[in-house]
Formats: C-alpha cells, sequence, structure tokens
C-alpha cells in the first residue's frame, strides 16, 4: 500500500488544506489565504494507555483497525477505499485484512448504502464510506426508509444496528457547492439512525468505534478540513467514547456556546475573544451526538448561564441550532435572560465564490454573543 | 494490460489504414477516412464505416480539438497557482467527443452532461474567456462564476452536474419536451463509466424506450471511474450493450469523424426510433480531478502509449495532413490563434471583476415573494434577493 500512498495525497492536501481566503478581492495569484480557526490538541485520557502522534484521518484509520481486528465480520467498503480512500482514512486496511473485507463499490451511493443495510440485516458489521457527505442524497431513500425504519416496522425483529456510514462533511476553504455541506439536520430527522460528529482525533476514535459497534444504524460525518490539520496523541488501544453525551470543553459563567464539528473550534475561539474584549465568561459545548442529543448536559449549562448560542455551519433555517433553541426555550424557559441566539451558515446553496461570507466565524459569533448579553 | 490499450493498437493500425488521399494534394477540398468498425447492438445497421469529409470540417475540428487541449492545460496551470478555487476536472484526451458530436447536431438540439464539462461548454458555444472566468469565479464567467468546474452552462447545454449520473434522468426528460413540441431535436445526455454503474441511469433507459424519447444516451468511457478502472467497477464494460432493450452502438472516441458519423446516424435513429446508447471510448490524461494525481492506479506508462498512439488531436492532424486537406503551416497558424486566445482569456480570466457580494443572495428563488429577505449567518443579516 505504501506505493499507492501518493495516489490522493496531493487530493487530501489540496481538500484538507485548511486553508482559507482572507481576501476574495485579491486579483492575483498570490491571494493570502489562512485557515478560519486554530486547532487546539486535546490531551488523551489516562485510561486509554499508550498514545500516538496521530492526525484525525489517522485516528479513523485507527478506529477501523481496531474494528476489522476485534470483529471478523466487518468490511469496510466505498469508493476507492480500497487504495485507501481519497482522504486516507483506510490506508493499508486491504492489505491487512483482505480484499474480501476491504474493497472498492461502484460510484454508485444508493447501492453502497444499500448494501451496506443488507449486511448489517444478517448481522453482520458493515462500514461503508460516502466519498463526500455532498453525494449522500442519492442513498437518501434508504437511510430514511430503509435503515431508519427497520427495527421499528419489524416489531425488532430485524435490524440493520451493525451499520456505519462514514462520511467527510463540512467546508474546507473551497469545496464550493457540492464539496462543502454540512448534512446533519437532513438525518436529525429520521429517528432511528444515529447522527455524529467528532470534533479531533481522539474523539473520532472512540466515537467510530462506539458507533461501528452500536446496535443502531450510525451515520459518522467527518469535517473533512481536520483530516491533516488536527493532530492528537491519539491513545492507540481500544476504546469507546459515549454517543448521545454531550461534551463541556470550556467552562464558563455567562454564555453558553453550542457547537458541533468544525465549529467547535471556531467557538472555543470566540470564547477567548469573548472574555479578552468582553470580559464575558462563555462555556463552550460540543454537542458531539445530533441524534438522539443529550439535552441535559445543555440544559444544565443553560440554566447556570442564562444566556445561549448556538452555530453550525449548515443553513440557519431548520439547521439542528433550531431544534436544540426549541428546547432551551421550553426546558428553559425561567432561566433565559435573553432570546436564544443562532449564528449559521447563510439561507444559500453553499457558494462558490464567497466561502468567506457565508462562514459563521469567529467575529460573527462574537457579535452573536454581544448581542445575548447586551439584550 | 488493460483493454483500452488493446483497443490502442488495433486503432493505431486503423488511422493507418484510414488515410486514404496522398500527402501532396494540399488543394483537396474533401478526402474519405475510415472509421475503426462500429459494435451494434440489436441494430441491423450501423453508420457509415467510410466517411467522407471536407476541408473546412478537418480545420474546424482541428481548432475545436485544440482550444480544449490548450483550455484545459490552461486551467491545470491555473489550479495550480490557487487561481482556480474549488474542484477542477480536465477534458484533455476525450476532446474527439465533443468536437465529433457537435458537428452533427445542430444548436437547436440539446446536450446535458457530468462534471467534466469544459469542452462541452466550449463546443456549446461559450469563449474559452467564458470558461476561464467562469473556473476563476468572476463576473465573466458563463455563470457569472458562481458555479465554478463543474456547472456551466448555454442554450440548449443543460449542464454541468456535480452527482454522478444525475444528469442522465434530466436528459430523458429534456428529450421528452423536444417530442412533445414536436421539434426535430434530440437530446445528448452523458455520462461516464463510472456513472454507468448508479441506478437512476435504468430508470431513465426505461422511460425513454417506453415512451420512445428522441434521445442519445452516450456513456463517454475513459476507462476509470475516479481512482478504480472499469473493469474493477462493472460486471459488464461492454457499456453500449447495457442499455438492455435500448440500442447500442460502440464508437471509437478518439476519432472525431468516427464521431460525428455516429452521432449523425444516432440522430436519426431516434428520432424515427426512440432512445440509443453510444458507448464512445476514449481516456483520460489528467486525473480525475485536480488533486488526483492519476497515476497511482495506471502506470505513467500507459498514459504515454495512449499520448502516442491514440491521441484525437495528433492523429487527426496525421489524417488530415495525409490526406492533403490542410497543410503544416495551417496547422501552426491555426495553432499560434489558438495559444493567442487563451492566453488572452486566461489573462482576463485573472483580472476580470468579481461578483459584488450581493450576488450571495440571488439566484435562490426566481420572484420571491414580495419583501422576502435571505436569512445570513444570525437573525441580524437579512438580505434583499431577486
Amino acid at each position: 500500500m505504501a506505493t499507492k500512498m501518493g495516489l490522493f495525497r496531493i487530493a487530501a492536501n489540496q481538500l484538507a488544506c485548511l486553508l482559507k481566503q482572507t481576501s476574495l478581492r485579491g486579483t492575483t495569484a498570490s491571494s493570502t489565504r489562512c485557515m478560519h480557526f486554530n486547532y487546539v490538541p486535546e490531551t488523551p485520557s489516562q485510561d486509554h494507555g499508550e498514545t500516538a502522534r496521530m492526525n484525525f484521518f489517522q485516528s479513523i484509520t485507527s478506529a477501523m483497525d481496531i474494528a476489522m481486528a476485534s470483529d471478523p465480520s466487518a468490511v469496510l467498503f466505498g469508493e476507492d477505499v480500497a487504495f485507501g480512500g481519497v482522504f486516507r482514512c483506510s490506508v493499508g486496511l486491504k492489505d491487512k485484512y483482505g480484499a474480501e473485507r476491504v474493497f472498492n463499490s461502484p460510484l454508485s451511493e444508493q447501492g453502497i448504502v444499500a448494501f451496506g443495510i443488507g449486511i448489517a440485516l444478517t448481522g453482520s458489521t458493515a462500514i461503508a464510506e460516502i466519498q463526500f457527505a455532498d453525494y449522500i442524497f442519492p442513498a437518501f431513500d434508504q437511510l430514511r426508509s430503509e435503515a431508519a425504519m427497520y427495527r421499528y416496522r419489524s416489531g425488532d425483529l430485524y435490524d440493520c444496528g451493525k451499520l456505519t456510514v462514514r462520511a467527510p462533511c463540512s467546508a474546507v476553504g473551497h469545496g464550493a457547492l457540492y464539496h462543502s455541506q454540512s448534512v446533519e439536520s437532513f438525518f436529525a430527522h429520521c429517528s432511528g439512525l444515529k447522527v455524529v460528529m467528532p470534533r479531533g482525533p481522539i474523539q473520532a476514535k472512540g466515537l467510530l468505534l462506539a458507533c461501528i459497534r452500536d446496535n443502531n444504524p450510525c451515520i459518522f460525518l467527518e469535517p473533512k478540513v481536520l483530516y491533516r490539520s488536527a493532530i492528537e496523541e491519539v491513545p492507540v488501544g481500544d476504546y469507546e467514547l459515549p454517543l448521545s453525551q454531550a461534551d463541556v470543553i470550556v467552562e464558563g459563567t455567562d454564555v453558553t456556546l453550542i457547537g458541533w464539528g468544525t465549529q467547535v473550534h471556531v467557538l472555543r475561539e470566540t470564547a477567548a475573544l469573548a472574555q479578552q474584549k468582553l470580559n464575558v465568561s462563555c462555556e463552550v459545548i460540543d454537542l458531539v451526538s445530533i441524534l438522539p442529543w443529550d439535552v441535559e448536559t445543555v440544559t444544565k449549562s443553560v440554566e447556570k448561564t442564562g444566556r445561549v448560542m448556538i452555530s453550525h455551519e449548515a443553513p440557519i433555517t431548520m439547521g439542528f441550532g433550531a431544534e436544540v433553541a426549541a428546547t432551551i426555550q421550553r426546558e428553559c424557559f425561567l432561566s433565559l435572560e435573553a432570546p436564544v441566539e443562532r449564528v449559521c451558515g447563510h439561507d444559500t446553496p453553499f457558494p462558490h465564490v464567497f466561502e468567506a461570507f457565508y462562514m459563521p466565524d469567529k467575529w460573527r459569533c462574537l457579535e452573536g454573543i454581544k448581542k445575548v448579553v447586551s439584550y | 494490460m488493460l483493454s483500452s490499450l488493446r483497443i490502442g493498437r488495433s486503432l493505431a493500425n486503423s488511422w493507418i489504414t484510414g488515410v486514404i488521399q496522398g500527402a501532396h494534394l494540399s488543394t483537396a477540398s474533401e478526402a474519405s477516412h475510415t472509421v475503426m468498425p462500429y459494435k451494434l447492438h440489436l441494430l441491423e445497421n450501423g453508420p457509415n464505416t467510410e466517411v467522407t469529409y471536407t476541408r473546412e470540417e478537418a480545420l474546424k475540428f482541428y481548432k475545436q480539438m485544440r482550444m480544449i487541449r490548450v483550455m484545459e492545460t490552461t486551467a491545470g496551470n491555473l489550479y495550480k497557482s490557487k487561481i482556480i478555487r474549488g474542484f477542477c476536472h480536465l477534458y484533455s484526451g476525450q476532446e474527439a467527443v465533443a468536437v465529433g458530436m457537435e458537428a452533427a447536431i445542430t444548436p437547436q438540439d440539446s446536450v446535458i452532461t457530468a462534471y467534466r464539462a469544459h469542452g462541452w461548454t466550449y463546443v456549446r458555444g461559450i469563449s474559452v474567456h467564458g470558461v476561464l472566468a467562469e473556473l476563476t469565479g468572476r463576473k465573466t464567467g458563463c455563470a457569472n462564476g458562481k458555479g465554478g468546474s463543474m456547472h456551466m452552462y448555454s442554450p440548449n447545454f443543460f449542464g454541468g452536474n456535480g452527482i454522478v449520473g444525475a444528469q442522465v434522468p434530466l436528459g430523458a426528460g429534456i428529450a421528452f419536451a423536444h417530442k412533445y413540441q414536436e421539434q426535430d431535436n434530440v437530446c445528448i445526455a452523458l455520462y461516464g463509466d463510472g456513472a454507468a454503474n448508479q441506478g437512476q441511469l435504468y430508470e431513465a433507459f426505461n422511460m425513454a424506450k417506453l415512451w420512445d424519447l428522441p434521445c442519445i444516451f452516450v456513456c463517454e468511457n475513459n476507462g476509470f471511474g475516479m481512482g478504480t478502472s472499469a473493469e474493477r467497477a462493472a460486471a459488464s464494460t461492454t457499456y453500449y450493450k447495457r442499455g438492455d432493450y435500448v440500442p447500442g452502438l460502440w464508437v471509437d472516441g478518439m476519432d472525431v469523424l468516427a464521431v460525428k458519423e455516429a452521432t449523425r446516424f444516432a440522430k436519426d435513429f431516434v428520432l424515427k426510433n426512440g432512445p440509443i446508447l453510444i458507448e464512445a471510448a476514449t481516456y483520460r490524461y489528467h486525473g480525475h480531478s485536480m488533486s488526483d494525481p492519476g497515476t497511482s492506479y495506471r502506470t505513467r506508462e500507459e498514459i504515454q502509449e495512449v499520448r502516442q498512439t491514440r491521441d484525437p488531436i495528433g492523429k487527426f492532424k496525421e489524417v488530415i495532413i495525409n490526406a492533403g486537406l490542410v497543410t503544416n503551416e495551417e496547422i501552426k497558424k491555426l495553432e499560434d490563434e489558438v495559444k493567442k486566445e487563451v492566453g488572452e482569456a486566461a489573462e482576463l480570466a485573472k483580472t476580470d471583476p468579481e461578483l459584488p457580494l450581493n450576488e450571495l443572495y440571488t439566484h435562490i428563488y426566481v420572484d420571491p415573494p414580495k419583501d422576502m429577505k435571505v436569512r445570513g449567518c444570525d437573525d441580524s443579516i437579512w438580505s434583499d434577493t431577486r
């Protein structure tokens, strides 16, 4: 596989290039670009033992490696995954586990997911990759009508709980309309599915293993901008992290900031800015699981702070922030000191030339905080 | 060795036997060319294997193919300089398909294709400047810079579609519209060998045949669906037969004259009989997209061999010079013109104005409800739309 390493190295370099235009007005070749957030590595839990330096895609590989090793029924398939995948997440796994267990599929998203549902119906473990979350929609019918409902409609006689669908998602700096979307809220409407979006390597590995082993069909959305930019000391062994449990990643007292995926990092920076510029103490929550989600951690925080801002890259209207906001107003009505604020993607298609303007960056988030504290 | 190379060798022979005219008749106005035999599925007769063409056609096809090649090379360079953003899929190697097909249809006929759309956009009437400026996201781009590489359009050219296979059923719908409006026009719906494995194609074939729609389905078989070769992705790689009950036709997609003749035949056929499926055997020199170097799943030698033995432009040049239709000097002059035009277009594409920011909010709906505003990142941003 080492000889194949070059395949999409440039691809991933460019895709996950982490760079973003700061000057869209620039008309020269040397238009300056920079990341729209800084990645802050986290510290692994002592409980999980020995660690190694891994980036996000390597932690995904590590999770799948362990899943394949510990479960002989597990198979991994998708477009170009036998080569290691366009984002390099499955590098080496075909050599290690054989072409019967790690294989390329045709370009057939509906087929990939349906095939995976079939495998999972027999009790085998299916790990399916959709190359970009933007391409998952041909498979939407299978996920919504088959995967999500199988258990319910059969009175628990059958299920495809051993299915996990992985898909790279969210903005990458220049992905334009069909390589940038955050699709979580489409699936949040489908009871029976689990939807998860990790924020970094340590978390991704533990959550992916949890998804693969969870007996419900899971959609695991990997923010592609993190594949190379997020590097941490990741436990090399087998560990799982709990699904449907949010993380308080920064503690604070004045405003609760809620996000998931890449946006958590934007919020972490916004919290620092708010402290520095406004002397406002923010509590940052990574929701982690979109479905089912951790209401308790959120409401507990909002009851403490009384003010809340939710932020995601997906368009604001009917983004998952709407559900979180509705729940907060009902559960925390008497604790709220200000209306719930949302800072999200625009209600437009993801733009080709206006990405920098579309994004809910830290400055827009800071404005949101100003509003909730000055209400 | 991949079957594409086997095709390559036999094709090379065909080109040699195909040269009919002597080398010195530079004043000839017409020549004849023998194409590689077509393969037929559910067809009693196929297109002509002897193709007659004029000097004007020779010059036009050569210039168009050359223009696409140089435009794509330029686009690749602009991408590497980070002037083109987004995704970028180059057509180099496949020029004969677009140029040959366009030569056999009229501007009133329709075309819809996938994301490898630059060449088709050009032959459907958009200038090189319009293509390159779209790639660089400028106002002067053919979609005002809002589409980028995968999304280019012109009259009766419906794009430019990002989702693999999604354009094919649309093509059936467009063909239905032509038939319903009693127009003598057809729709060409193109897809790749990778997309041939998408389920919605077969829904489209069924509807097209059921209702005898004037649709020419075209599989541009360039040998690879992204990084996976056709043989590894398809249970049947005889794509021209995969329409089952839809008659099919295999054509050498590296021979512009063969493509033109096949398309002429197909247009005539579909207007009388309903859909046909053409498989055009071609090759892509670049990777799937700019992020794929394109050399990990095939050898450099394979690409080199195709360039030497099957290249649609190089071989056509030999044919038309040997046929005495065009001189070396004329070719040189054409190439200089092409280089100049693309060079000037590239400069404009770098310096043309970008769209004003309010365009972020336009073209979401036509005639939006009165006073409708588009919400931005939060409830403080409500922008006008139109």
